[in-house]
């Protein structure tokens, strides 16, 4: 499987990673090759085989619905690069 | 005070309790010595002294008090993944600059409260991504082992705890393992490191990488070690939904030695035609020592174990894609945003800034393998392949207690080696990666030197939840093994 430039751009554009044009040649070389060595396990028969989703042999634990911390706006917004009023700012996303 | 240093973890624990040293000496003598070898070795991100003797000094007065924990006053080296609250967490990533947790990872506060004391934040692979300790956005780490006075890599990805720890920069480290980042730099290292059955530690407050495979795990100079502080590790967590409520056993309590009648696995598919003359040599003494310390060897199958790197590379970077989408430029660390930019280019901009290459090549093969069109053929191809994987040893486990491999197929390397391509350097962890896949707890020990005077590691991995084996074997090896060497060049 040979990723080609174009499927660069739109993987990076979906992982929301800028790319330069320079580095979308390089990514469809390594990432290509990459692909190619996994290839390798079309070759398993895995026909009527689970999907192994966790190791951790159990079920999700349940917990009651109800409230057990909060009230921690100053230290959610601590490490925020921006924030005002106890909000995250982000760019105007509405015009 | 280099003696001081050279104690193993249990010798300091006793020691601190007799009285015949405080924790404050201990915690100085090693600040010290981080501080003089640091700027060369690189293994810590963050010192804390300032914060490691206000915990000793805590320490010393519940020792005075006949206080304190399982481990109170030993001084520990946290890997730069856990967040330790107000102390700068980084996963070695220039995304997360200046992050500071408003909140204590529960590995880490579990050692607190045993009254483990915080030397610092150690060095790793850039959010725990590589076998060399290269990826790093603070720079590589050294081992403290050379090669014709040449430096080394110490392994990765917990690169900095395996160096600190072999250069007595601290008796024992915090790992994480997501396909052998504690059991191949213990190996590189010349030390032990073990990475316990997943579910027994909380993932709470450690920086995800692939959520299914991510478990902490203890780095020592020997197993003792190990053993004394995985019980203080494991535990369930109601933070962490795949943490299992298990008791956990003093681990310490049960190295007996004795393993006459432990039946040892010894599986064919990891001697591989190619394989390195010098690591097939330490493995086949291994099986020699075990026998005649009265194992029963038996030879087994693990007939997937060819596939198990490539599974991993497809379901490594898919959960890593998912798990590092947190980084946006919002919430915390960095944030680039171009004169008159919108979000989205706030969005891509951070993100081409903040992560490096490694770690920008995973998440792109992750989001490549989870979108719409490939999901089946590569992501769900390779959970039925992780299945036939763990099936193998479910079946294996049921002939034998243990299975005895080399860690990593090949000695430490120099920073001059530059593989051809990414999946070189995958090959680095063809040994620990199954086991990982697996769940299964793992540990390397030091198995001898090799011809250049470096040290190779010997893996023993376990069923589910059955540390207590795999210690008390690692146990009863090391002591035949009789291992002792120390590198060449040690932090003064």
């Amino acid at each position: 499987m040979a990723l080609t430039k174009q499927e660069v751009t739109k993987i990076a554009r979906l992982a929301r990673i800028r790319v330069t044009d320079e580095e979308k040649d390089h990514y469809a070389k390594e990432i290509s090759g990459i692909l190619q060595w996994i290839e390798q396990l079309q070759e398993v028969k895995t026909d009527g085989v689970p999907q192994m989703v966790s190791v951790a042999d159990i079920r999700l634990p349940w917990r009651e619905d109800k409230v057990t911390d909060g009230n921690q706006q100053e230290a959610v917004v601590k490490n925020a690069p921006q924030s005002d009023y106890g909000c995250f700012v982000v760019p105007k996303v509405i015009e | 005070m280099t003696s001081l240093r050279t104690l193993t973890l249990a010798e300091m624990r006793d020691g601190l309790k007799a009285k015949k040293f405080s924790s404050v000496e201990l915690a100085a003598a090693h600040l010290d010595a981080i501080e003089k070898a640091n700027p060369e070795m690189n293994a810590f991100i963050t010192i804390t002294r300032d914060k490691a003797l206000a915990m000793a000094k805590t320490s010393d007065e519940k020792i005075a008090k006949g206080e304190g924990g399982a481990i109170e006053g030993v001084p520990i080296g946290v890997k730069d993944l856990f967040a330790t609250r107000d102390v700068l967490t980084t996963a070695a990533s220039h995304i997360l600059d200046g992050f500071k947790p408003p909140y204590e990872s529960t590995i880490t506060q579990k050692l607190w409260n045993a009254g483990g004391v915080m030397l610092g934040k150690l060095n790793l692979d850039e959010f725990a991504m590589g076998s060399a300790n290269i990826t790093s956005y603070y720079g590589t780490v050294k081992s403290p082992w050379k090669k014709d006075g040449k430096a080394l890599v110490p392994g990765g990805s917990s690169g900095g705890s395996a160096a600190a720890v072999a250069a007595d920069l601290c008796p024992m480290a915090l790992g994480t393992d997501t396909g052998g980042s504690i059991r191949q730099p213990a190996s590189f290292c010349g030390i032990v490191g073990i990475k316990p059955t997943y579910g027994r530690c909380s993932r709470f407050g450690t920086v995800a990488f692939a959520s299914s495979l991510d478990q902490a795990g203890p780095i020592t100079r020997n197993v003792r070690d190990a053993a004394i502080s995985l019980s203080v590790m494991c535990g369930h967590d109601a933070k962490d939904s795949t943490s299992v409520k298990m008791d956990v056993p003093d681990f310490e309590k049960l190295l007996t030695g004795n393993i006459k009648g432990l039946r040892v696995g010894i599986p064919k598919e990891y001697r591989p035609g190619g394989i390195n003359p010098e690591i097939a040599q330490m493995w086949d003494r291994g099986i020699q020592l075990m026998k005649e310390a009265g194992a029963e060897v038996i030879d087994i199958s693990l007939p997937h174990t060819s596939y198990a790197l490539a599974t991993y590379y497809v379901i490594a970077p898919a959960e890593c894609s998912s798990n590092l989408a947190r980084y946006d430029g919002v919430k915390f660390g960095l944030r680039v945003l171009p004169e008159g930019g919108g979000l989205t280019d706030m969005y891509e901009m951070t993100r081409a800034a903040g992560f490096g290459n490694e770690v920008k090549r995973r998440i792109m093969i992750g989001t490549y393998v989870l979108s719409a069109g490939y999901y089946d053929a590569y992501y769900k191809k390779a959970q039925r392949v992780r299945w036939l994987i763990a099936n193998d040893f479910t079946e294996a486990f049921k002939k034998v207690d243990v299975i005895l491999t080399p860690t990593a197929p090949s000695a430490a390397f120099g920073f001059d080696y530059k593989p051809t391509n990414p999946v070189e350097m995958y090959l680095n962890d063809v040994f620990t990666v199954p086991t990982s896949l697996a769940g299964l707890p793992g540990i390397s020990i030091p198995g001898a030197l090799n011809k250049d005077g470096l040290p190779l590691g010997l893996q023993l991995i376990g069923k589910a939840f059955d540390e207590a084996a795999v210690l008390n074997a690692a146990y009863a090896l090391e002591q035949a093994i009789g291992f002792n060497a120390k590198p060449m060049e040690k932090a003064a």
